[in-house]
């Protein structure tokens, strides 16, 4: 078979098998061989011992998409992995493999059309002492890819603290199988700038400390969890502070209270969370507080499908507030991205006094991938703290809506941070003139905010334009780029600054073109929804949709695109 | 006779505070009576520093010093209510007066050095003094009939 | 012409006056805030602070007005949310000092939860709840702490519901002082909120202060509190059985406890990008 530049494989199996194991073993391998690479994993509902697959795309080229189809799923065994049937699709040319003494691969598999080949996972194993199964099934992986022997052992020699010869005799054997076996060679890898393996939540963690935080509030709540357990010991190393909160109502309080006392502050929670802090975040909003939200988003409504990706608390993001409340929405569009995102988050709270939500989802958070690098900031942004002085008006009517924060301890600077509506002072006032005032300057505030390029990713030309956020960008920039070589052109348009909604910026992204299609993954079209009441699309606009759990692949957007510049 | 001091001033700081909260709640004409007992307090402080001959405040004993809750010549919170009369504020410092006086005589009956009975004695004496301007005004103020406390207006709620 | 509100540039120990703003309250004539401000601003005098070192927090209803009447930093939240404020607030700024003000609805009705976890977590904190057994400001409404029969609006004939006991609830979760005081002795009140401040970790304060608009009878309260006629223990089970056949009129410290408090783990100093390396392939 030919060289891919990206082959994609899955490791399924249940009760104890350590498919995830293996599967990050085969990511750090891969990485360490000079690839790029992406894993993500599903599993049922027992907290040990279910069934699990772990989902790997390496290549030689950046990105964390998956792609159309699995070349090969490999099964310790089957129990329940059926399951796992929509989020692994296949088709003629995958390798199913399995183990017989597990039994013939379900149906749901077979029906694809993909080849079987029955390997004896388990027996092999059993002949090194010590062997596990999935150590087997690892290395026929990698070498079913021609990953370099070096870099499996040398991954494994990594993350192994003990059993490391019986793992790397295990793998052996698989990887002797492979020459059975039709691979899927990986062409070479590409010469690369220094990389990174991580995953998007402790990209949004690390991007938070850039930012300057130095006090989290922490609540669990699946998938954000692990966004505030790496920020726990790492605070601890910058001299910062985290407190595990009761609930999230406290959650959002503490971090409001820590940013009063001038310590830029972040909390992070998913879909059921955000629904609590809404309230408190409309404080921030009026007493002019900053403060980051990161909201790792989960199939909703309700408590939905904690474990899987959805892009549909946009909604609640942008006009979840009660009353006016302006406040900023920015959502990063790959994993990478996570850090950037987060650390621009920060910055803007800062320099605009006000709440900032951070629309990350499931499938960027859980994900771990190789990332190039990623840059420093360009700019960095600064709370205007206010010296204490007779008269001191901590809302102040200036003409940027910004007006100096007086820091606790600061003498001839005390005011009330409220929620009732004031006037310049902070005294709280009902009349009609300070309520419009202080609205003005709330508003104003955001809308002389001029975040440059960073509004949104814009790449490619044409007249057909694919309009998106979030995650759903990287199966769009595959099928852009399928689209391109297929000598169609499509512009693409990821918006990363939701609220202050920049119109005049999209209109300048759309100029000339004449079908928009919306790209979203929720049912309702909350996107769609949110671009036809703050823009004029131009054109022809449709909506290419659906609700998690799973992810868009880059063929199905392609060929929707296809379909429409035909027509 | 600081202890005299401090009580005056607290007096009169009491006072004026309820002043502020007649005018606030709009019952001028007993804020000005207030404002008018304040400066009657205050009087009473100068007259004791002229007394002593203390060129400026001495070194007050610390507030909460007091054996009672508050000095005996300061009126209490809970005795205002925002449609008081005249008279009630009248009221309120008669009784305010009675308790001073009662204080120096207490101390003068108790207290064994000869200048400090004598003291007391004649705080004593001038406390009866104010009793005593004080049921006069009373006499000149009208008495609060029935019904005084009666707002035809619920109390409305601000938040 | 709006008056000063902020403190002004006080060079000498700053005196209670100073501690409070010109900022004329709202509260009843004859309310028993009035005392605990005066009270508030006797004990941060005596305590040596500077406003400018001091903050009060507080959510929503009549006490929780309290910030705007002094002269310290204020932050006035939402509705039952204080004692997280104040939380966040003094770990990310130990130095401060730190009130929190509540009143019997805001403290122990929707800010219940937050009070348990409070006293769990004893971090140094002073939380003075004004308790007048009802919803001020909503006019008039049945609160965690009213007495059962007390007929309302929203329950006639009375809720039936048996009263929160906060001192109790105080004690099970871990609280470090323990005191109520009454809004009818201000000075003693003073005394009690300094001992308050003064004592490490979670000072909890409830001090009974009468609603003279929807509970004028609570003018009898002055007749009913008494001095508690123990000396303040730091034994949690001679405390707990104390608290438990406590008549809610005793006043002074009731606990006084040597936990130690919240702080935070921390204090390394290491750069940002010191944390890269557990990425870097």
């Amino acid at each position: 078979m030919d060289p891919r530049t990206s082959v994609s494989v899955a490791l399924a199996g249940s009760g104890g098998a350590g498919v995830m194991t293996a599967g990050n073993m085969l990511l750090e391998a891969a990485a360490q061989a000079g690839y790029y690479g992406l894993m993500t994993r599903t599993s049922g509902p027992q907290i040990r011992g279910g069934e699990a697959a772990a989902m790997l795309r390496i290549s030689a080229f950046p990105g964390d998409g998956q792609d159309d189809r699995f070349q090969v799923l490999a099964a310790i065994d089957w129990q329940n992995v059926g399951r796992f049937a929509a989020e692994l699709p296949l088709g003629p040319e995958s390798l199913l493999i399995g183990d017989p003494a597990q039994g013939e691969p379900p149906e749901v598999f077979t029906r694809s059309g993909a080849r079987y080949a029955p390997v004896p996972l388990k027996a092999l194993a059993a002949q090194v002492s010590g062997g596990w199964t999935n150590m087997v099934a690892l290395g026929l992986l990698a070498a079913l890819m021609r990953l370099p022997q070096e870099a499996l052992e040398g991954a494994m020699r990594k993350s192994m603290k003990k059993g490391l010869d019986a793992g790397i005799a295990a793998a052996r054997l698989g990887m002797a199988q492979a020459a059975t076996l039709q691979g899927t060679p990986l062409a070479p890898p590409p010469a690369t700038a220094p990389r990174w393996l991580i995953t998007g939540n402790e990209a949004a963690g690390y991007g938070a400390l850039r930012g300057g935080v130095r006090f989290v509030a922490a609540y669990p709540i699946t998938p954000a969890t692990e966004l505030l357990e790496w920020l726990a010991p790492a605070l601890a190393k910058v001299g910062g502070t985290l407190v595990q909160a009761e609930d999230e109502l406290a959650s959002i309080n503490m971090a409001l209270g820590a940013s009063f006392g001038g310590v830029p502050s972040l909390t992070a929670t998913s879909g059921p969370g955000l629904s609590l802090m809404i309230e408190s975040l409309g404080l921030g909003v009026a007493a002019e507080l900053p403060v980051v939200v990161v909201d790792v988003m989960r199939t909703g409504p309700s408590t939905g499908i904690a474990t899987k990706s959805e892009q549909a608390d946009l909604g609640t993001a942008l006009y979840g507030l009660h009353g006016d409340a302006p406040h900023v929405v920015v959502a990063p569009n790959s994993l990478a991205d996570c850090l950037a995102t987060t650390e621009w988050a920060v910055g803007l709270a800062e320099s605009l006094q006000v709440p900032v939500i951070v629309l990350s989802d499931q499938y960027l958070g859980q994900a771990r991938a190789v990332v190039d690098m990623p840059p420093a900031a360009k700019v960095s942004f600064a709370r205007m703290k206010a010296e204490g002085a007779e008269g001191y008006k901590r809302y102040a009517l200036t003409p940027s809506g910004v007006s100096p924060m007086a820091i606790p301890g600061t003498a001839g600077g005390t005011y009330v941070a409220d929620g009732l509506e004031h006037n310049e002072r902070g005294t709280p006032s009902s009349q009609a003139a300070d309520h419009l005032a202080q609205m003005d300057k709330r508003a104003r505030k955001l809308a002389q905010l001029d975040p440059g390029d960073a509004w949104a990713s814009i790449e490619g030309d044409g007249e057909t334009a694919l309009v998106t956020f979030g995650s759903c960008t990287a199966p769009a920039r595959e099928a852009l780029a399928r689209a391109r070589a297929a000598g169609v052109a499509v512009r693409l348009v990821s918006v990363r600054l939701l609220a202050p909604a920049q119109p005049e910026r999209l209109k300048r992204a759309l100029q000339g073109v004449k079908r928009v299609l919306v790209l979203e993954q929720n049912h309702s079209g909350q996107f769609l929804r949110y671009l036809r009441a703050e823009y004029d699309l131009p054109g022809e606009v449709r909506s290419l949709r659906r609700p998690g759990p799973l992810p868009f692949r880059p063929a199905e957007i392609h060929e929707a695109l296809e379909q429409w510049s035909r027509a | 006779m600081a202890r005299a001091y401090a009580m005056e001033l607290e007096a009169t700081e009491r006072y004026a505070q309820f002043a502020e909260q007649l005018d606030t709640h709009n019952n001028r004409e007993v804020a000005q009576m207030f404002r008018k007992l304040a400066a009657v307090e205050a009087l009473h402080a100068k007259r004791i520093l002229e007394e002593m001959h203390w060129p400026s405040m001495p070194a007050l004993p610390p507030a909460y010093a007091w054996e009672t809750a508050e000095g005996p010549e300061t009126a209490p919170f809970d005795s205002m209510h925002y449609l008081m009369q005249p008279f009630h504020a009248l009221e309120i410092a008669l009784r305010c007066e009675q308790q001073a006086q009662e204080y120096f005589e207490d101390i003068a009956a108790k207290t064994a050095p000869e200048k400090v009975r004598r003291a007391a004695l004649e705080m004593a004496e001038e406390e009866r003094e104010h009793v005593r301007l004080i049921r006069d005004w009373m006499r000149r103020v009208p008495q609060p009939g029935p019904g005084w406390d009666e707002d035809p207006d619920p109390p409305s709620t601000t938040e | 012409m709006e008056p000063r509100m902020n403190a002004p540039a006080v060079v000498a120990a700053p005196a209670a006056k100073d501690f409070k703003s010109a900022y004329k309250p709202v509260w009843c004539p004859g309310c028993g805030d009035y005392s605990v401000l005066a009270a508030i601003t006797k004990a941060l005098a005596q305590l040596g602070l500077r406003p400018e070192n001091v903050a009060v927090v507080s959510g929503i209803g009549c006490s929780s007005r309290i910030p705007a009447y002094t002269t310290c930093y204020g932050f006035h939240g939402v509705h039952g949310r204080s004692l997280p404020a104040a939380t966040g607030l003094k770990a990310a700024r130990p130095d401060l000092t730190v009130l929190v003000a509540s009143g019997d609805g805001d403290g122990y009705s929707i800010g219940g939860n937050h009070f348990l976890h409070a006293c769990r977590r004893n971090i140094d904190l002073t939380y003075i709840v004004m308790d007048n057994h009802v919803y001020g400001m909503t006019k008039g409404q049945p609160s965690p702490t009213t007495e059962p029969d007390w007929s309302s609006k929203l329950a006639p004939g009375g809720t039936g519901l048996r009263e929160f006991h906060p001192l109790v609830i105080a004690l099970a979760s871990g609280a470090n002082f323990i005191a109520r005081a009454f809004s009818g002795d201000p000075n003693g009140c003073a005394a009690l909120i300094a001992q308050a401040v003064r004592h490490p970790g979670f000072s909890f304060v409830e001090v009974l202060s009468p609603c003279v608009t929807f509970r004028p009878e609570q003018r009898e309260w002055k007749t009913r509190v008494h001095a508690a006629p123990v000396e303040p223990t730091d034994d949690p089970g001679r405390a707990a059985r104390r608290l438990m056949t406590d008549d809610g009129f005793n006043i002074g410290v009731l606990y006084q406890g040597s936990r130690a408090p919240y702080r935070p783990a921390g204090g390394s100093a290491q750069r940002v990008e010191d944390l890269e390396c557990q990425f870097r392939l």
